[in-house]
């Protein structure tokens, strides 16, 4: 069985993330095997959503295409079931996407389909500690991890948060929405601390990481880092031709915080 | 434990970065509440800043032609800013000036929140950014000029549908970049807890007046209260005070844009289904999968896919009652308002005015009715010519 924290047993983890759908499925398809050939430890897939508030342009963007293409629900649980069937990828996967999506789909008919195909657990970036109430239980009864954030602004929540996390707990790094950042000067460190203080579970980076240095800087302090925004942005620019790209980037990367 | 529930509607479904902001505003907005000091601060900017207590206008003209209920209009139109979103930016900017807050941060549909944003930054010296669909500051350029020359910056979003939606969600981003010296003044009362409730309250004035008002006038409450509903704070202000009143019919009238039966509608609760979306669980314009869709309503201040969660529950418990307007019938309204009583009242209010077009003729003439007029129309004029063929050219 495939869990969450078979994703840190290969040195630091590197996570990627992409939208499902962008350009379309098929390329999803080819880029996830393509990531995980080159290292990638545990794969976000990111379903659409009209309205991502936590996202920068770049992840917008992307959601935006994925939709206009018709890009549904159903088609991203399908395109789970043959990454994990037809292609044999046996990295944990989660989805990540946002409060509606899940809600109005129906959160135990979602939960119950997400483990069918083969997910491990779930981040939805705009339901706080507060409000696990109306996800957790359904993601508990399948199996599904319920992935909790911390951000720099935490401060005394963290252990709190921490102390009730599943799978990994994803640190954000800045302030603001995702999107690639010239530096990041949160006390990452810290905050890890705080987080194992309650609780020995994995830590992953994520927000602002595009480059090898940044991510090695950042996994000195975590147990892995997060990219997503830098892998979109390789997508929007090159779109069904982007899997070369995706794939050399991923290896670049993961090598940066292999031996760490 | 989830906070700021009405019903099942409410909550706080924003990002973990924001978390300890709203914790905050709702620490700090509990302490200040009850303090005589701020609600005397309050008191002196209502009433000499922003013209309180508006008028309760018996219209007469309008009673008499319709032959029915007898009509008052609350002239919320009167207030500085010609609008009711005076109320809560004065409440709100003054709250985050007591937390040592620098800057306010708000969206806007029609530019009327906006403009009461960028007024009272301007009078209380704060930085003030306002977030404005592109395709709303085409339709209220007056507005757009009126937030510039206070000294606000205004940014247009061009994300989504470059409405009040994708303003509201630009906001949230806005925030979550810099939250130490800033604060949200959200213009509706809806959003995140504590925002609703907080809203609501600085709205309530409405329904405090009007209360007061018809009893001087009649000697007893109105059968009727109307107001238009876009997230709903006119509406829950009108509302408050009489929701304990129950021979008070409560009626929003929402903006059925070109009929609840097509897909160009604002009218959440006619037409939406539960969701969770801009921080709150309540109805919403969606799809099958949850996608938020792209509403429409003439008025750009209706022109929202969800609804505040007090409406929501109001609605659930059948406390009040949400009918749709449709674009023809609010510039029926418009026009007829302005012709019979000599008020250009805002497109968004006169969803309300049509409301009671229809019913008053069906009600009996020792029977009340009680409009809220939320905001003046003069910034609706090119767009109502607009409808009617008409261009109008200001140069």
């Amino acid at each position: 069985m495939i869990k969450i924290v078979d994703a840190f047993r290969n040195g630091k983890a590197f996570i990627p993330f992409l939208t499902c759908g962008d350009p379309d499925l098929e390329t999803t398809r080819r880029l996830v095997c393509a990531m995980v050939e080159n290292g990638a430890d545990l794969i976000e897939l990111g379903i659409p959503f009209s309205d991502p508030t936590a996202e920068g342009p770049v992840i917008q963007g992307a959601n935006l295409r994925s939709l206009s293409n018709g890009c549904t629900t159903d088609d991203v649980f399908a395109l789970a079931e043959t990454l994990r069937k037809e292609d044999g990828i046996t990295v944990p996967m989660v989805f990540m996407t946002y409060a509606n999506v899940v809600y109005h789909y129906g959160t135990e008919k979602f939960c119950a389909r997400a483990a069918q195909v083969g997910m491990q657990g779930l981040i939805l970036p705009d339901v706080p500690f507060e409000e696990k109430g109306d996800f957790a239980p359904a993601c508990r009864k399948y199996g599904l991890e319920l992935v909790s954030l911390i951000a720099p602004t935490s401060h005394q929540r963290i252990k709190t948060i921490a102390a009730d996390a599943e799978g990994f707990v994803y640190c954000v790094s800045s302030l603001g929405v995702t999107g690639v950042r010239k530096e990041i000067t949160t006390d990452i460190a810290g905050m890890v601390e705080l987080v194992r203080q309650a609780k020995d579970i994995p830590c992953a980076i994520g927000f602002g990481i595009s480059n090898p240095e940044t991510a090695r800087k950042m996994a000195q302090s975590a147990d892995g880092a997060i990219v997503g925004s830098a892998i979109v942005r390789l997508i929007g620019q090159y779109g069904r031709e982007a899997i070369p790209h995706v794939a050399e980037y991923v290896r670049e990367m993961k090598a940066a915080i292999a031996d760490l | 434990m989830s906070n700021g529930r009405f019903g099942i509607h409410g909550g706080q479904y924003i990002p973990e970065t924001l978390m300890n902001a709203v914790i905050e505003l709702e620490e700090a907005y509990n302490h200040y509440k009850d303090d005589p000091q701020f609600q005397a601060e309050l008191h002196q900017l209502f009433t000499q800043y922003a013209n309180r207590p508006s008028n309760l206008y018996y219209a007469e003209r309008m009673t008499k032609d319709l032959g029915g209920a007898k009509i008052y209009l609350k002239r919320e139109d009167l207030n500085h800013t010609g609008a009711h979103k005076i109320n809560n930016a004065l409440g709100q900017a003054l709250l985050a000036k007591k937390m040592g807050k620098t800057r306010l941060i708000a969206e806007t549909g029609a530019g009327q929140h906006g403009v009461a944003t960028a007024t009272v930054a301007a009078y209380l010296g704060m930085e003030c950014d306002v977030y404005m669909g592109k395709v709303d500051m085409e339709r209220q350029a007056l507005n757009v000029f009126r937030m510039r020359l206070m000294g606000a910056r205004v940014h247009g979003v061009e994300t989504g549908t470059a409405t009040l939606k994708d303003a509201v969600s630009e906001c949230m981003r806005e925030w979550t970049n810099r939250i130490a010296d800033t604060h949200y003044l959200l213009g509706s009362c809806m959003g995140p807890h504590p925002f609703p409730t907080i809203v609501r309250d600085f709205q309530a004035v409405i329904s405090q007046e009007m209360k007061q008002q018809i009893l001087e006038a009649e000697g007893r409450l109105p059968d009727v209260v109307l107001a238009c509903v876009g997230g709903g704070s006119n509406a829950i202000g009108s509302f408050y005070h009489f929701i304990d009143d129950k021979d008070v019919k409560l009626i929003g009238c929402e903006a059925a844009g070109r009929g609840i039966d097509t897909w160009e509608t604002a009218a959440t609760i006619n037409t939406g289904s539960l969701g969770i979306f801009h921080g709150m669980k309540s109805y919403f314009c969606q799809d099958e999968y949850g996608q938020i869709a792209p509403v429409y309503s003439i008025s750009a201040g209706l022109d929202y896919p969800g609804v505040g969660p007090e409406h929501a529950w109001l609605h659930d418990i059948g406390r009040a009652e949400y009918v749709p307007v449709t674009d023809e019938e609010a510039v029926c309204a418009f026009e007829y308002l302005s012709r019979t009583e000599g008020i250009i009242p805002a497109i968004e209010s006169a969803h309300a005015v049509a409301h009671a077009i229809k019913i008053a003729p069906t009600m009996g003439k020792d029977q009340i009715i009680v409009i809220t007029l939320s905001g003046r129309g003069d910034k609706d004029c090119a767009a109502m010519a607009r409808y009617r063929g008409e261009e109008l050219y200001d140069d």
